[in-house]
């Protein structure tokens, strides 16, 4: 398995061992990302396996939510490779030099991750069931009847059987962000990106949605990279979580030995604070 | 000699009209008001009103191509068009009324009307239209970018539909504003509805009953306009 340190120029990037067990789904190469002077990731490198669930946790302003935008394509790359199945999915080195990929190939790419906004970012002027069935008819291709049936057993699974002829605004919070859910998962993606996907609800509803990506996970082999301030969460579905200080990884590892027993004396300041307002 | 203001019509030398008498005929004259309506109403369907509907559609696609085009097109471009929507905005449409009549005198004077009218009309709508696109949040193209939906698609389905929502009732206003300015296509010799009132009016020297009829007559179509136009951004609300 390729460790994020390997050359650039030699790795197999070629479709043929994309998916293979052993490269990695999401790989980070030397990633920088910087608005303007400030430079908010550096040298940045680290790969997700197949299936694996990540937890990036840390405190704001430390680049988590920064990494889950440059690999859905939000944010540009400033500086460094990002691999999505052995793929470049920005940009390539060639003849030593850093080229923009094309489109088209970004587009293949793209469609193999979904993602789960804070704000839900459903579209108003939409249905539910509208919402959910855009993207599977019009950019996979599917029959209207199959993208339907699907969305229906997508609701269904959120618990939103009977919501699907309703406008997203005249439902409440918990059902946006789960119709979202929905959304993302009607795209079947590899990769499933949770933006803070709790911080807008009530606390009250905070459990539905997460036992609904909890249940997601138990029962898909769908890669997760997860930005969460709710620790029990984190630690009941990741693999692996990192600690992010100053657009770094201080401390990684399972979730019982980070959570537990931290080696970084930032960590355990930064968990002491976070456990202690929930 | 007793004699009303119809009668005088059928005096071959108006001069000849005593200033006296017209000053003493009634102020208002049902007989000649329903007698010249049929003029002035027609006046009113033919030319009021299609150079305002056809305008109106005119300057609601124009202005939606022009506010897409200044968004879309590269930097140099846009300002090319973004300076020429201006330029047309600033000046008065009197003067672009006479001078692409003057310019284009093979051209038939209702069509130059119609064209001047959604042109010159397009660049305020463009204006509403940025806005309403501005106004779409971030969240919404970050979505439509996770969802990788094409830019056509994220276009016409999602940034357009919300934009229009909110531009609605400034569209609306425009117009009806529109519709108000027609009078001046008489700079223009088209005979729209308040020039036929004059021409009606003037020969008996009766002015009261053909300018209140063409008054009567836009307050009849811009109110319901204003009615409609309210129903119509209720109508565009999102369900709550």
């Amino acid at each position: 398995m390729p460790t994020p340190n390997d050359a650039v120029g030699i790795r197999p990037a070629e479709a043929a061992s994309s998916t293979s067990p052993e490269v990695p789904v999401i790989e980070f190469v030397d990633v920088e990302k910087r608005f303007g002077d400030n430079i908010v990731l550096k040298d940045l490198n680290f790969s997700v396996r197949r299936g694996e669930r990540v937890t990036l946790i840390g405190p704001s302003g430390s680049g988590k939510t920064t990494i889950l935008r440059l690999v859905m394509t939000l944010e540009e790359l400033t500086g460094g490779y990002i691999f999505v199945d052995g793929e470049p999915l920005t940009h390539r080195e060639k003849d030593g030099r850093r080229v923009a990929v094309s489109p088209k190939e970004q587009k293949k790419l793209r469609t193999r991750i979904g993602m789960v906004f804070q704000q839900f970012n459903l579209f108003p002027n939409m249905t539910v069931l509208e919402n959910i069935i855009e993207a599977p008819i019009h950019v996979l291709g599917q029959s209207k009847a199959e993208a339907t049936a699907k969305a229906h057993s997508l609701l269904e699974q959120v618990g939103l059987p009977d919501k699907a002829d309703q406008h997203p605004l005249s439902l409440s919070g918990g059902q946006q962000q789960r119709v979202a859910i929905a959304r993302a998962l009607a795209m079947d993606p590899e990769i499933l990106l949770l933006d803070e996907v709790t911080s807008a609800l009530d606390p009250e509803v905070v459990g539905d949605v997460l036992n609904i990506l909890r249940k997601v996970a138990d029962t898909t082999n769908v890669t997760m990279l997860i930005v969460t301030h709710e620790m029990s969460f984190a630690r009941d579905v990741s693999h692996k979580v990192m600690m992010f200080d100053g657009g770094r990884v201080i401390e990684e590892g399972a979730p019982e030995k980070i959570f537990s027993d931290p080696s970084q004396e930032r960590t355990k300041q930064f968990l002491s604070a976070v456990l202690r307002d929930a | 000699m007793m004699m009303s203001g119809i009668q005088a019509a059928e005096i071959d030398d108006p001069t000849m009209i005593d200033e006296e008498e017209v000053r003493e005929s009634p102020f208002w004259d049902w007989d000649f008001a329903f007698d010249a309506f049929p003029d002035i109403f027609m006046a009113f369907v033919e030319v009021t009103l299609l150079v305002t509907i056809i305008g109106t559609l005119v300057a609601a696609v124009l202005g939606l191509i022009i506010a897409i085009l200044i968004m879309l097109l590269p930097r140099p471009l846009a300002w090319c068009v973004r300076w020429l929507a201006n330029f047309i905005r600033m000046t008065p449409i009197v003067v672009q009324l006479i001078f692409v009549f003057w310019a284009f005198v093979w051209m038939d004077a209702l069509t130059i009307g119609i064209i001047v009218f959604g042109v010159h009309y397009a660049t305020y709508m463009s204006e509403v239209y940025r806005a309403g696109i501005e106004s779409v949040p971030k969240g919404q193209w970050e979505a439509t970018t996770a969802l990788s939906m094409s830019a056509a698609r994220t276009w016409r389905k999602i940034v357009i539909p919300q934009a229009l929502r909110s531009t609605v009732p400034s569209l609306g206003n425009y117009a009806i504003s529109m519709f108000k300015d027609t009078p001046f296509l008489l700079v223009i010799g088209v005979a729209e509805m308040v020039t036929v009132a004059g021409e009606r009016g003037a020969p008996v020297f009766r002015t009261t009953e053909v300018y209140t009829i063409a008054g009567l007559l836009f307050l009849v179509a811009s109110y319901p306009t204003a009615v409609l136009i309210h129903r119509l951004e209720k109508r565009l609300a999102y369900a709550q």
